[in-house]
């Protein structure tokens, strides 16, 4: 291989069942395990077993901590509380978006911040640079595996394993306690539209932790899912995914982001710059697409109005849960949901229509059902 | 799985002659290194395409790929029922899920194809 992808600690794992791995943000990731289609209907249904460890961790600490990380980030964490965890973007100067994480809060003046993996160096290089006097920022990421375990089965199948109940979790919240016997970080957050949890843990605990969830959810329908069902199960759910909806030249305001940008909250970097297309209006934003002709629309392809350019896809693909061909795709804010367009698909203009995002959403959550699969 | 009594492209699509003609597709290696096909651009009937020339396009979940003419000629059917259900190249890729027929233009390029023993030792070589 060209480049020297790195391995997660699950590599082995991960050759002994199979997969079929793809160069993904430096690193040599799953794609599949099996068929992608149904990888994704486990999810949904049941309950699927990912292995992120690919994502980075950097845990800030020290008394300016928290005023730290309320700096860099645009959503607010002052009331954070302990054993909760915020999602939000983080900006430059210009309002342009350089990583959308998670920041969770250990205790005060102590977080760990999830990024993406390809972002990591980047992330800690602008973390640390604004560190300052008392703050200590350590990338955490060599050292821990992340496993993501999704669908509304999740919570039975971690049940039996943990020292505390999963199920009484809420949403964005998280406890550090026994999974399997290994200490672990878990908290209930997912990339999948689904119910779920995802679980930090020492690297060299990550195989043996898999391996009895896998054990544990044999009774549920549990299968292990590779990055290809993350991918259709995002953007069903219109999750944002850095490097496609998100990047430094698009600000979260025209992502549709704006829930999770405080432009009140006080200063942080890219305020003004935000407050500033926030008072003149935006000239792109993100929309959802369904496709009306045959076609799978796809990353980068030009949207139409008419014969006039009007933007383009930023994620696309077949929607196994929906059973139909979806984009998520930057336009001219003259573009409004109801609108035809058309995506011009190897030079084939193809009808879609502009829909509200986002595509998919999970029904409420389901009483815990005691029947188990043969 | 390789199937006796057709010829193949070192592209991984198959043909199975019959006299001047032949009916194509993808062989099972290229479904299964493909996973889920989820749609299909079929070439034109009545097109005309060259041998080693893109015949169309096949869209897994995760990427567009482009499947090539074996050999030269004109297409004279194609397999509509993929449109609906295009699984049927992941089910039955020597079988129900052919992709089109073509008459040959010069047989002679036959003789550029693989036997199914060439075809499986290409695959060993690529360690596939």
């Amino acid at each position: 291989m060209a480049e020297d992808l790195k391995k997660t600690p699950l590599h082995d794992l991960h050759a002994a069942l199979g997969a079929q791995m793809f160069p993904f943000g430096g690193w040599t990731m799953p794609l599949r395990y099996g068929d992608i289609l149904e990888e994704h209907r486990a999810v949904r249904e049941r309950a699927g077993l990912f292995d992120v460890s690919h994502m980075g961790e950097i845990v800030v600490r020290g008394p300016r901590a928290g005023s730290l990380v309320q700096e860099l980030v645009t959503n607010d964490i002052s009331g954070m509380e302990d054993g909760q965890a915020v999602y939000s973007p983080m900006c430059a100067g210009d309002g342009g978006v350089l990583d959308d994480l998670l920041v969770y809060r250990l205790e005060a003046g102590h977080y760990m911040l999830v990024v993406n993996a390809a972002n990591t160096g980047r992330d800690l290089a602008w973390v640390r640079s604004h560190a300052g006097e008392g703050v200590e920022v350590e990338d955490v990421s060599g050292r821990t595996a992340l496993l993501a375990l999704q669908g509304p089965r999740a919570a039975e199948v971690l049940k039996p394993l943990a020292g505390f109940d999963p199920g009484s979790l809420g949403s964005y919240r998280f406890v550090r306690g026994p999974v399997a016997g290994v200490e672990c970080l878990v908290s209930r957050t997912g990339y999948t539209g689904e119910d779920g949890f995802e679980i930090y843990l020492d690297a060299g605990d990550g195989a043996g932790v898999w391996q009895a969830l896998m054990e544990s959810g044999r009774n549920h329908g549990l299968v292990p899912a590779g990055l290809g069902a993350r991918d259709t199960l995002r953007l069903e759910a219109s999750l944002p995914l850095y490097g496609h909806e998100l990047n430094e030249k698009t600000t979260p305001l025209e992502a549709g982001l704006g829930r999770f940008v405080k432009l009140d909250k006080g200063p942080f970097t890219g305020r003004e710059a935000l407050q500033r297309q926030q008072r003149e209006g935006l000239s792109r934003r993100l929309v959802g697409l369904s496709m009306l002709d045959r076609g799978v629309p796809r990353a980068g392809y030009p949207v139409l109005v008419g014969d006039d350019p009007a933007g383009a896809v930023t994620s696309g693909g077949y929607a196994p849960t929906l059973n139909a061909c979806l984009a998520m795709a930057y336009v001219t804010s003259s573009v409004n949901p109801g609108d035809r367009v058309a995506v011009l698909i190897r030079g084939k203009k193809c009808g879609a229509a502009v829909v509200p995002l986002p595509f998919y959403k999970k029904s409420a959550r389901r009483e815990a059902e005691p029947k188990t699969l043969k | 799985m390789i199937m006796d009594g057709l010829l193949y492209s070192e592209d991984h699509e198959w043909i199975k002659v019959n006299g001047k003609s032949g009916r194509l597709g993808i062989t099972h290696y290229a479904q299964e290194a493909l996973g889920s096909v989820v749609f299909i651009e079929l070439p034109e009937e009545g097109s005309r395409v060259a041998a080693g020339e893109p015949l169309g396009v096949v869209e897994s979940v995760k990427a567009a790929s482009d499947y090539y003419a074996p050999v030269s000629g004109k297409i004279t059917a194609v397999n509509g029922e993929l449109l609906d259900s295009p699984g049927l190249i992941n089910e039955d890729p020597y079988g129900k899920g052919w992709i089109a027929e073509i008459e040959l233009e010069d047989p002679a390029e036959l003789d550029k194809l693989l036997s199914p023993e060439k075809y499986g030792e290409l695959l060993e070589k690529e360690g596939k």
